[in-house]
């Protein structure tokens, strides 16, 4: 179907499937009980999933295809998020043009930086690209922030290009020429889509269940399947081929007549698009875009993400997504008081000394927790949570494994 | 005039001289033996051909046209095919995979953006690519993960994706280094069948004299750089100048 394989078509569906369903699975615990704050099922955190997603599929494309590690993704990430904003500022609302806008030219920005980091390998290549993403963020945070319309001025580029520290936000004076600058009640518009608000949502409640469905994750999410789809079909094209030969063994495919520089040059544009396309959903979900989505440390989450989920796998890098803003979004909230109301059923001395062991790898400590559940993947999964899942399902079902165990490895058939 | 002519050749690396004006003229549809002792310069004088290095002096022309400051994937587009001292395969991908990549190459040039077509649905390359492979006995080894094979079958995996490429030139450097008895002796009859079959011209380095002997018609000496002589396999063997420099005791054994 769609022109992919039998096997590709049912994972695929299986994605499907699971994002259309997501509020009610992301959703188990009912409200108000102990276990409710292990519910994911709210649109802020459901949209970053597949924002986040987005941008680890696309990484993946780079990464998992060609073995080359960039550092400095989220400076696409940044682009993205400025020129959707920028789109919303000059010309409307509709989230559709902004999204065209973020790919364009995160496109041409990777275009540039790959350019010239892509003449190196390596790791050289990898401090290349962390270089010119903290360049990006510097220029972000402040080159591009100065006053640009003259001192007396408070016009649209009073606060430069990017709006510096603050970031870049809306206000009741953009001009948005194709929409209306300001509501009827006087506020600054919100994203649409030819007039679903992003933010839009509507609960349904069963029982003691709410389940919330937002328009702003419907959207992200078919924004996510298609970026899925697409990149299904890339691993599978002879582009995909190549630059797994090239990860295999560049000097042969040289000798081979053929041109390694295009062909990566070519992933790296369109993994930057990717990313330009999560920053351009990001902006279209709150319409706000900061430097820090540039700095270092989101180039380096989008890694951890990819090598989590499992490094040139076609699903691993949205479950590395998934995972990370999982923890990172629930055991961040829990607190000592939850742990003494979880260990309350201990004797007082072992309830108090568990909660202190716990402690330390909750609330601000997930970063902890993050570390030991990467070291433990990458040491005894280095194919990541999709290994998992392949040895899992390989307990359950011994008479196939033998097939598979046959097969050329993972890096022939990337596996779902 | 022959299909490959080199011209007063130097390349130095630093204080070496590796190469001191090699010339060097390979007829068409020849196989053309290239011997000399360990460090003779046969491996730099092979680089040079094939754009991985650039020699100082002199030129080098493959069928009337400069190779030089070419890259190395524009010379193989030229039409010169080179196979590696030790196998240079994807050793990542699969046996038909590393097949079809020279098929691609010869079909689509050094660079096409295919991103969203199926491998699956390139009839004409994958029967291409089996029909390479059968022709090599490869063809049930075709799902295996080609790092896993023999050094044996790796080497007749890497002439075979050379072949598929339809090169005119095919370069090889010491294809049978470090290979059992069985497996020399099958390269020996992979290439000799290459030869009846095909036009096509054949440079190989070589160590051992008994591939040499079996394959070449003729033979450059290279020692210390430079050309020492170049002959026919029978007067090369008879040689006093060769046996003093370079055959030795193997010449006896030989
Ligand atoms: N890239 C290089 N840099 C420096 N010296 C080199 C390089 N390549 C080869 N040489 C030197 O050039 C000489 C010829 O080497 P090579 O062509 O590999 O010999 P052969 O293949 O005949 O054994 C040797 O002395 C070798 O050490
Ligand atoms: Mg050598």
């Amino acid at each position: 179907m769609l022109g992919l394989d039998k096997k590709d078509t049912s994972l695929l569906l299986l994605v499907v499937v699971l994002t259309m369903a997501a509020p009610f699975l992301l959703n188990p615990f009912p409200e108000g009980s102990g276990m409710a704050q292990f519910n994911a099922g709210y649109p802020d955190l459901m949209q970053r999933f597949v924002i986040f997603g987005i941008f680890a599929i696309g990484f993946n494309i780079l990464f998992g295809l060609t073995g080359y590690l960039s550092f400095g993704h989220a400076a696409f990430l940044g682009v993205g998020s400025y020129a959707a904003m920028w789109m919303f500022k000059l010309f409307g609302m509709n989230v559709l043009p902004a999204l065209f806008l973020a790919v364009v030219l995160s496109g041409l920005f990777a275009m540039l930086i790959g350019y010239i980091s892509l003449r190196r390998s390596g790791i050289y290549f990898s401090i290349l690209t962390l270089a010119f993403a903290m360049m990006s963020y510097a220029l972000a945070y402040s080159v591009l922030a100065t006053d640009m319309d003259g001192p007396d001025q408070q016009g649209l580029l009073q606060k430069g290009l990017t709006g510096g520290e603050t970031g870049l936000q809306l206000t009741l004076t953009d001009p948005r020429i194709f929409g209306e600058a300001s509501t009827e009640d006087g506020n600054i518009p919100v994203p649409n889509l030819f007039g679903i608000e992003m933010r839009a949502a509507t609960d349904l409640e069963i029982g003691n269940w709410v389940f919330t469905f937002s328009a702003g994750y419907y959207f992200a999410a078919v924004v996510m399947l298609i970026s899925f789809y697409l990149s299904i079909r890339i691993f599978r094209s002879p582009f995909g081929m190549m630059l797994r030969a090239i990860k295999s063994n560049q000097q042969r495919l040289n000798y081979t007549g053929l041109n390694p520089k295009p062909y990566m040059l070519a992933a790296f544009v369109i993994s930057g698009m990717y990313a330009g396309l999560a920053g351009g959903l990001m902006a279209a979900m709150d319409p706000l875009a900061g430097p820090e989505r540039m700095f270092w440390t989101a180039s380096g989450e989008v890694v951890l993400m990819t090598i989590l989920g499992g490094v040139g796998t076609l699903i691993g890098p949205v479950l590395g997504a998934g995972a990370i803003k999982y923890m990172e979004n629930i055991l961040s909230k829990i607190n000592s008081d939850i742990l003494h109301s979880w260990f309350a059923f201990l004797p007082d001395g072992l309830e108090d000394f568990v909660v202190a062991l716990i402690y330390p790898f909750i609330g601000k400590g997930w970063h902890l927790t993050l570390g030991i559940i990467f070291m433990l993947v990458v040491i005894f999964l280095p194919g990541g949570l999709v290994e998992g899942g392949q040895r899992i399902k390989r307990l359950f079902g011994r008479g196939k494994s033998a097939e598979d165990a046959n097969k050329p490895g993972k890096a022939t058939t990337p596996a779902e | 005039m022959g299909i490959l002519e080199v011209k007063g050749v130097n390349k130095r690396f630093g204080g070496l001289q590796a190469l001191g004006d090699v010339n060097l003229s390979v007829a068409e549809n020849s196989v053309h033996a290239i011997i000399g002792p360990n460090g003779a310069g046969k491996s730099t004088l092979l680089n040079c051909l094939v754009g991985k290095l650039i020699p100082d002096t002199g030129s080098v022309m493959f069928e009337g046209q400069s190779v030089l400051g070419r890259s190395p994937h524009e010379i193989n587009q030229m039409g010169i095919s080179r196979v590696f001292q030790t196998p240079e395969i994807f050793t990542d991908l699969s046996v038909l995979e590393n097949m079809m990549i020279p098929c691609f190459a010869k079909r689509d040039g050094a660079f096409r953006m295919h991103a969203i077509e199926s491998v699956a649905a390139e009839k004409e390359i994958i029967d291409k690519a089996m029909h390479m492979l059968d022709d090599v006995n490869m063809a049930d080894k075709k799902d295996m993960h080609a790092g896993a094979m023999s050094r044996g079958d790796k080497r007749r995996l890497e002439i075979a994706m050379c072949l598929a490429q339809e090169p005119r030139l095919l370069l090889l450097d010491e294809p049978t280094a470090g290979m059992a008895r069985a497996d020399t002796n099958n390269t020996i009859d992979l290439l000799k069948r290459i030869k009846d079959e095909r036009d096509i011209t054949i440079a190989i380095i070589e160590h051992d004299m008994h591939v040499v002997f079996s394959l070449a018609e003729r033979i450059t000496v290279l020692a210390q750089g430079s050309p020492l002589v170049e002959d026919t396999p029978e007067n090369i063997k008879g040689h006093p100048k060769v046996r003093e420099a370079y055959l030795g005791e193997t010449a006896v054994a030989a």
